[in-house]
């Protein structure tokens, strides 16, 4: 198991945009993915669980993975997350 | 209940009398008609009722992508996406195969669960999403009924009645042929009013209540010239309007056959009508409709729609193929006008939203986004057909900054050896009671200005038109709003700076002949009013219009400057009487 925490930056929050970017980089991997946020647990790999989250500006995640590729996708997450800042700002 | 008169706004210039459909995509009914079939079986209608619903999915995002309409594409992405959500998935298999739900059961019950789930979340933006996972689940109901629900409102009536449409249910609407549509909520800017207009569907907009006293069935008249709806009307008020429709169907008609013969009064004052514009499917309307040109583009939607801050390719596109379309008339391109009702989504919480931060205030403060924008209105411009207007200003300093901007974009543009209009015209919306007061300053600094109306009408009065207590205080043709409009003419010819207006009184039949008294140079509308305005310019002399302006000034009321303007209108075009027919509440 993998694990790291970012900090959500954009403004606008884990809004549908994001959330589908989430989904989609997450299920490129074949680890299991999930997101943390106050000790709830989503499956990264499924939109409706990352809406769910309700994730906005300063909010903490951490990103879990579980299997082969697990470093590169809580990686690909964080660079998501943090430094691309879902393409937004 | 008969003969029942509910009032909201106009927001397409025409009259649609037939059967309503009230349209919710909030309740989903169950079909029980169908036997609960074994465990496999079910899993295989839900499945081939979900691939179904992909296909439809991606059907409709080719076609919003053919509508050029790839902001709404975006949407259907995200609808997809939930289709092919393990979360949804599983449990619905779940339910089918432990708790022996049927396809329909389990697709209801899961969406009952969630919809608790998202109700819980505090960001009311995301909670809103769970509208997405209804329209989903509505469309895997209809599938597994085996109806097609693109085509299906039509058969259910021709004005169909809903709280507030999609942009892809207006679409459906449409070609279903449906006549008129009602909304609960909404303004005439609303992204679903404009298509409606765009595309000729009758429609009031915001009328409270109206999805509780209307039932599917009722016979309805839609008047979207008077921003009346009349529930089962009795013979005589069926017959006045059907008496109207005919009418203004004629005289719409005759006035689109004579959509472009100038609009030149009789002593040969000509002004530009141009067009208000904001989806890339109404582009076609400006020549449709007769415009010279648009004389304001709205960008909001580009930004609200799509969720995100579109980048500078992106809104290029949709610059470029604006120009394209009124070539070789211009465009004026309106940079984002963010705040008050057009809210961004942010948590930015402001005790006075329309005294606060939008406009120019908020894009000089996110430079990023503002300097994307103006990058992209400049090398759209390489033609000289763009014109940039900036919304709620209040102050010189901020033109003075925003033209700084521009010209560092310029030097930029040259580097990149990008071709742009070098003498792009920078001008002001004229909204805040400030610029028609220091319009001999701000017509130093810009090279044109345009009147907002309705928020001028605002700022003056301090009229909140969305207040119902109030609402009656706000008109457009109050004394007050009309000496700040022929201020603003005054300053600005005097340092030759030319003037437009681009508010709702611009379509407003009897503002006309104020309009044109005042010398302004250009009125900019909604599209399809613009065929009847052009031909009542013809029928004035800027002599009368000159007079007429001078007797409204003597009037000390609103009401007084419209009865008046009322009495003469009619005397010089007693065909109007027939399109201001009103209905008389009892």
């Amino acid at each position: 198991m993998f694990k790291k925490e970012a900090e959500i930056i954009n403004s606008l929050g884990i809004h549908a945009r994001p959330a589908s970017l989430i989904v989609k980089i997450a299920s490129a991997f074949d680890s299991k993915v999930e997101l943390e946020k106050n000790n709830v647990k989503v499956n990264a790999k499924s939109i409706m669980g990352v809406l769910m989250l309700a994730s906005e500006q300063g909010d903490k995640l951490n990103i879990i993975a579980d299997g082969k590729d697990e470093k590169e996708a809580v990686d690909a997450l964080v660079e998501l997350i943090e430094k691309r800042k879902f393409d937004e700002e | 209940m008969k003969n029942e008169i509910l009032r909201g706004t106009p927001a397409s210039p025409s009259i649609a009398i037939g059967k309503s459909f009230v349209y919710s995509p909030k309740q989903v009914v169950l079909s029980s008609l169908r036997e609960k079939k074994d465990t496999a079986e079910e899993i295989e209608l839900f499945e081939k009722a979900r691939k179904m619903a992909l296909r439809q999915l991606r059907n409709l995002r080719i076609e919003l992508k053919k509508a050029s309409d790839p902001i709404s594409s975006k949407l259907i992405d995200v609808q997809i996406l939930f289709l092919q959500d393990p979360l949804f998935l599983n449990s619905v298999e779940k339910r089918i195969k432990v708790k022996k739900e049927s396809a329909e059961e389990a697709i209801v019950n899961f969406s009952q669960s969630l919809e608790k789930d998202f109700r819980d979340i505090p960001n009311s933006y995301i909670a809103e999403r769970y509208l997405d996972v209804k329209d989903i689940i509505e469309r895997l109901l209809k599938n597994l009924k085996e109806e097609e629900p693109d085509d299906a409102l039509g058969k259910y009536g021709d004005i169909i009645i809903a709280e507030t449409f999609t942009a892809s249910t207006v679409l459906q609407i449409s070609k279903a042929g449906v006549g008129g549509l009602i909304a609960e909520k909404g303004g005439r800017t609303s992204h679903f009013a404009i298509l409606a207009e765009a595309l000729n569907i009758s429609a009031v907009v915001g009328v409270n209540g109206v999805t509780e006293v209307i039932d599917s069935g009722d016979e309805v008249i839609v008047d979207g010239i008077g921003g009346v709806v009349v529930i089962n009307p009795d013979e005589d008020t069926k017959r006045r309007f059907e008496k109207k429709k005919k009418e203004t169907d004629a005289i719409q008609k005759k006035f689109l056959e004579q959509k472009d013969l100038p609009a030149t009064t009789i002593d040969g004052y000509s002004i530009d009508i141009s067009a208000n514009i904001e989806l890339p499917i109404e582009l076609p309307f400006i020549k449709k409709f007769g415009a010279k040109g648009v004389g304001l583009l709205r960008t909001e939607f580009l930004f609200l729609t799509s969720e995100d801050v579109p980048d500078e390719k992106e809104q290029y596109d949709f610059y470029l193929k604006v120009a394209e379309s009124a070539h070789p008339d211009s465009v004026i391109m309106r940079t984002l006008d963010l705040g008050g009702d057009k809210v961004f989504k942010t948590k930015v919480q402001e005790e006075n939203p329309f005294l606060g931060w939008r406009g120019v205030r908020f894009t000089l403060a996110n430079e990023k986004i503002f300097k994307d924008q103006l990058r992209a209105m400049l090398k759209a411009s390489a033609k000289g057909n763009i014109r940039i207007l900036v919304p709620m200003v209040s102050q010189l300093e901020e033109i003075v900054k925003v033209r700084s901007i521009v010209e560092e974009i310029k030097l930029e543009l040259k580097k990149e050896g990008v071709a742009f209009d070098e003498n792009i015209e920078i001008g002001a919306m004229v909204e805040i009671p400030s610029v028609p007061l220091m319009a001999d300053f701000f017509s130093e600094v810009v090279d044109f200005f345009s009147i907002g109306t309705n928020d001028l009408t605002q700022y003056t009065l301090a009229v909140d038109r969305g207040n119902k207590n109030i609402s009656s205080l706000f008109d457009q043709l109050d004394p007050a709003v009309i000496t700040l409009m022929g201020m603003t003419v005054k300053k600005a010819h005097h340092k030759n700076k030319w003037v437009g207006v681009c508010g709702d009184v611009a379509a407003d039949v009897m503002a006309i002949p104020l309009l044109i008294g005042m010398e302004l140079d250009e009125l900019s509308l909604p599209p399809s009013f613009i065929p009847q305005i052009k031909n009542i310019v013809r029928g004035l002399s800027l002599k009368e219009c000159k007079d007429l302006l001078g007797n409204a000034k003597k009037k000390k009321s609103a009401h007084e400057v419209r009865k008046f303007m009322k009495k003469e209108m009619l005397h010089r075009f007693p065909s109007l009487k027939n399109i201001l027919v009103e209905v008389e509440d009892d």
